[in-house]
């Protein structure tokens, strides 16, 4: 029985990892779809995101090194804190601009080329962005608070304490987490379903030639779509950020939605949830289980072993169409 | 419709002058001039390979001929997008169904109407005013289309779901929103069982009567063309090798030549 609970608090905690992986695959698959790009800076958006929500709440200075370096000065900070609110919505603003200028100064220009080189684009655009972050609010950790509750939930623990006997450790800033992922996820579907702008998205992600046939421009389609998941990435940054800090290692929170993707298909969004849950939530698992007995440390494997046995017997994923080579 | 000799410059609604058209060193196209009349069903036919589709494509912006010019409602076309020329309420349907397989019969065709959507995003998100007035009056219309196919059993069915004739009239259906002043459709009838190509031959009729609509259309079945078509332009190897009235065209010797491989 208790074994059985600690099983159920690890796969809870699980769940709320895999909402963040979820989220990031969520990028992946929204520009995927919409421009069949794969967009390998989409964990950097997430740092980027983060980096610039830090620096402008805590009024660090942009460029301060070069600005030192090239002026002898010794400026760090501007002295105040931005008011949450205000620095958010800059950071938003800031994604929005970044997508626009992704379409205008790359895929404008890649339209009908090989995906292969809008794949390469992308890498390219990772490594920019990743060096401009650290140029612009500089390399070091950062610690992000917005704030967001952290820490053990008390109700939490109580209420299961008083049904189990045994109560559960849940952060709080998990939960809020799932929370806004989930707001996010319906408000998303929503926009999809019921909205013009929503249709175009979708017939795009159809029938490229079909759209533009029935007055759909792809460019401002794209420049959407990368806005979402500019978007998404914020969201994401936010809560990972606010968990470990901000550094280049949050650039690496997209490395587990790769075996997130290969689960649950490149196109479909709730393939995209569902497998981060899933991944999320089994690597916690097996992890707690097996861990011991094979000395631990799974966690770094698991999801993408979970992903190649996958690939072999459903490579379309797990709701995508069977795919049936034309001939 | 009858075809009268004299033509007034008013009644054309597209010209095409000269258009010549190139992939690498391939021609698709060389030096085709005819023209398009309001109220009239034009067939364009020839052989396979012949150029057909690839002319669709310069009326409707996919392709831009290296060389020639498009004049429409008296004007010269300037060189504009495929989504640009939608908005002049061009519409079209594709050789291979081009449906947006995700969607219901219906949203298919509320895609349709995008071109008369004005609302902005802001007020999309907000589901409030303009966006929701919109939505309300563009799914009456299209309502109206659905009933006029005689659909109305489908609205709600993901088109994926839908044997191979009713895609093509969902897909027609979608052309149909767009209230088109010019509705182009490649090969409408190809692939139908003999019940399928009299439905939908009966459809392009009605819509060329009861609404008005000036259409080009790609034929291979010329039995088909002689009853649909007001006029007919023939291709072949990239080249118009004949203009005119459906029996005209039909006792044409190059025409005939052609559909045998005799003269090339
Ligand atoms: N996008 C393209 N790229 C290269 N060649 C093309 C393209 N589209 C059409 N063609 C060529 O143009 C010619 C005419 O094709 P098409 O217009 O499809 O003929 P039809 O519709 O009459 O059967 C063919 O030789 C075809 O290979
Ligand atoms: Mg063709």
């Amino acid at each position: 029985m208790q074994t059985l609970l600690f099983a159920l608090e690890v796969s809870l905690n699980g769940f709320m990892t895999g909402i963040l992986y979820a989220l990031v695959a969520l990028g992946f698959v929204l520009i995927f779809k919409a421009s069949g790009v794969f967009n390998y800076a989409q964990g950097v958006m997430v740092l980027f995101a983060a980096l610039t929500l830090v620096g402008l709440q805590q009024g660090i200075v942009p460029f301060q090194h070069l600005i030192n370096n090239l002026l002898g000065t010794s400026i760090h900070g501007f002295g105040w804190n931005m008011p949450t609110f205000l620095a958010l919505l800059l950071t938003l603003l800031t994604m929005l601009l970044l997508a626009w200028l992704v379409e205008k100064l790359i895929l404008k220009h890649l339209v009908n080329q090989n995906p292969v080189i809008l794949f390469m684009a992308t890498i390219g655009l990772a490594y920019f962005l990743e060096g401009f972050g650290d140029l612009m609010w500089g390399a070091d950790l950062k610690k992000l608070d917005i704030g967001i509750p952290m820490g053990i939930s008390d109700t939490v623990e109580q209420t299961t304490y008083d049904w189990f006997g045994y109560g559960f450790f849940i952060d709080r800033l998990d939960i809020t987490a799932s929370i806004v992922a989930a707001l996010l996820v319906i408000g998303l579907t929503i926009f999809s379903q019921f909205s013009k702008t929503g249709r175009a998205l979708r017939a795009v992600a159809d029938d490229h030639q079909a759209a533009l046939s029935v007055g759909i421009s792809l460019r401002r389609i794209w420049v959407i779509v990368w806005s979402i998941a500019g978007l998404v990435a914020l969201i994401a940054g936010i809560f990972w950020g606010s968990k470990s800090g901000v550094q280049f290692s949050l650039s690496l929170v997209a490395l587990k939605a790769l075996p997130v993707l290969m689960l649950g298909g490149l196109t479909s969004i709730p393939g995209a949830i569902v497998g981060g849950l899933l991944i999320g939530v089994g690597e916690k698992l097996f992890d707690f289980m097996v861990g011991p007995m094979i000395g631990g440390a799974t966690e770094n494997w698991f999801a993408y072993v979970v992903a190649l046995v996958f690939l072999l017997f459903r490579p379309q994923g797990l709701f995508g169409e069977k795919i049936i080579e034309r001939v | 419709m009858g075809q009268t000799e004299t033509t007034n410059k008013n009644d054309i609604l597209m010209d095409i002058v000269n258009v010549t058209l190139r992939f690498g060193g391939v021609k698709a196209l060389s030096d085709v001039s005819f023209n398009i009349q309001r109220g009239e069903i034009r067939a364009i036919i020839g052989p396979n390979g012949a150029g057909k589709s690839s002319m669709l494509n310069v009326i409707n912006g996919f392709y831009t001929p290296q060389e020639g010019e498009i004049w429409f409602e008296g004007k010269l076309r300037p060189r504009l997008k495929p989504h640009q020329i939608a908005y002049q309420r061009i519409a079209r349907t594709f050789q291979n169904i081009a449906l947006f397989e995700g969607m219901t019969v219906l949203d298919n065709m509320m895609t349709g109407r995008m071109i008369y959507m004005k609302s902005g995003l802001l007020s999309q998100l907000a589901w409030w005013g303009k966006a929701e007035r919109e939505e309300t009056e563009n799914r009456l219309i299209v309502e109206k289309i659905i009933d006029f196919l005689e659909i109305p059993a489908i609205r709600k069915t993901p088109v994926g779901m839908l044997p191979y004739g009713l895609q093509k009239r969902v897909e027609l259906g979608r052309a149909l929103a767009a209230e088109p002043m010019l509705l182009l459709l490649d090969e409408p009838m190809a692939g139908m069982n003999n019940e399928e190509k009299e439905d939908m031959c009966r459809f392009i009729l009605d819509v060329n009567e009861e609404l008005g609509t000036t259409i080009a259309l790609i034929e291979h079945d010329m039995g088909v063309v002689m009853d649909l078509a007001d006029r007919v332009v023939v291709i072949d190897h990239g080249e118009k090798i004949a203009d005119g009235q459906p029996d005209e065209v039909r006792n044409d010797q190059n025409v005939i030549d052609a559909y045998l491989g005799v003269s090339h």
